[in-house]
């Protein structure tokens, strides 16, 4: 089959002009999808830079001086992180959206307008983080 | 058209002596009000006339795939191009007939019927899998390209080889199998009006091929049942008198690893369908058929 004629990159790259709502789903939901995962990992890894505040005084921790502290503030005074922040709340709605979606389809409700509930995940993910931009950039500049 | 020039200049000399007859009487103004009707009908029928005439010269341009691996010149890929003379109802297979019986008698695709019947040209017909005898020339835009069915091998030009669909479609045994035989002998096994409906979009298929080449599962698996095999699947699974054994048979054989699990709702296949077969809908089906007979909570 596609192994043995190869018509170059046509054959399953540039055809994406041509995808229709349902493969633009699967799309966005692999990609978000390992969006997540990656942020998962790094979530981890920076959060476990914080663990020695769990030993230090009460009085350190309530002046705010620990090293967990301290990350999370410089982190949020980086304007990439505010901005970054934005995109993963994007991308975690648009996978729980997309999510439900899913749900649907394998329970056989509405598949006739699978399209229509991606357009729908769509803008609602997009409301969702234009409404949340001013909570997250909030003192960044 | 020459016949009415002279025609039309009698009227407006009418006209132009009705006007200086001054104040008009009711006929006259009625009369005027039918010449007036009747330029108006000329200047359209003239319109559509020269619509007609524009039409007629209308060709349609056509980008074909071309490979012949049997000759050495033609081993490279190619796209040839064809103008063929627009016709009212013209299907993409109707212009490549054109341009096979015109102008390249070697240009190849398969064709039969030319009535959505026997499934044997579906094509790539700009970046999507469609039958070319079900295709009309004025829902497509130009320049029209068309490609043989991608995620196939090309045997030549537009012909791809079929062989791999039709044992994937063989593997489900698409044929019917019953241990429940009527009483007697000359006795009908007769189908509920309610199963009938149940399975009909699945009994539509025509195996053209076209589910399986858009699908990018069966792509990138080759042992993948793909779309049309599931579907087939369906059309007995869901068949109430083949009986549980049969079903439970037919259940193994879909829920394999590379079975309806390997389906990602891409809805591809669905999109495709020249027959509309709900297709994934039918697979979602069989998922949940799958998971039933294996769920035991007892």
């Amino acid at each position: 089959m596609s192994q043995s004629y190869d018509r170059g990159l046509i054959e399953d790259f540039s055809r994406w002009r041509e995808f229709e709502a349902g493969m633009w789903a699967w799309i966005f939901h692999k990609f978000t999808g390992w969006v997540l995962i990656g942020y998962l990992f790094t979530h981890i890894a920076v959060l476990s830079t914080g663990i020695p505040a769990s030993g230090a005084e009460t009085a350190v921790l309530q002046a705010g001086t620990d090293v967990y502290t301290q990350t999370i503030v410089s982190l949020e005074q980086l304007l990439l992180v505010r901005i970054l922040e934005v995109g993963l709340l994007a991308v975690a709605v648009f996978h729980m959206l997309n999510g439900t979606r899913l749900l649907l389809v394998d329970l056989g409700v509405g598949l006739e307008s699978q399209d229509r509930s991606f357009y729908a995940s769509l803008v609602l993910t997009g409301a969702i983080t234009v409404a949340s931009v001013p909570t997250f950039v909030a003192g960044a500049f | 058209m020459s016949t009415q020039i002279p025609k039309e200049t009698e009227e407006t000399e009418g006209s132009k002596a009705d006007a200086e007859a001054g104040v008009p009487s009711k006929g006259d103004v009625r009369r005027a009000e039918k010449r007036r009707r009747a330029a108006e009908k000329r200047e359209e029928r003239r319109a559509e006339e020269a619509e007609r005439a524009a039409a007629a010269e209308h060709t349609i341009e056509l980008r074909v795939f071309r490979y012949d691996p049997d000759v050495e010149e033609k081993q490279e890929p190619r796209f040839d191009t064809y103008h063929v003379p627009f016709e009212k109802g013209m299907t993409v297979l109707d212009t490549l007939i054109y341009a096979r019986d015109t102008y390249d008698s070697s240009l190849t695709f398969r064709h039969s019927c030319r009535q959505a019947v026997c499934g044997s040209d579906a094509m790539f017909v700009n970046g999507g899998q469609k039958l070319a005898c079900k295709t009309q020339i004025v829902d497509l835009e130009e320049p029209i390209r068309i490609e043989p069915l991608p995620h196939a091998d090309v045997r030549k030009d537009l012909v791809v080889d079929m062989e791999h669909f039709y044992d994937q479609m063989e593997a489900v045994e698409p044929y019917f199998q019953t241990d429940e035989l009527p009483e007697g002998e000359l006795e009908e096994q007769r189908q509920s009006r309610e199963n009938r409906e149940k399975v009909k979009m699945s009994t539509r298929c025509i195996w053209c091929g076209a589910c399986m080449s858009s699908c990018n599962v069966a792509a990138g698996d080759n042992e993948y049942l793909g779309p049309a095999a599931i579907n087939k699947a369906y059309r007995f699974a869901m068949d109430e008198r083949e009986g549980e054994d049969v079903k439970q048979k037919r259940l193994e054989i879909i829920e394999q690893e590379h079975g309806v699990w390997r389906c990602q709702t891409q809805f591809s296949c669905t999109e495709v369908c020249p027959k509309d077969i709900p297709l994934t809908e039918h697979i979602q089906e069989l998922k949940r058929e799958a998971v039933k007979s294996n769920l035991k909570f007892w």
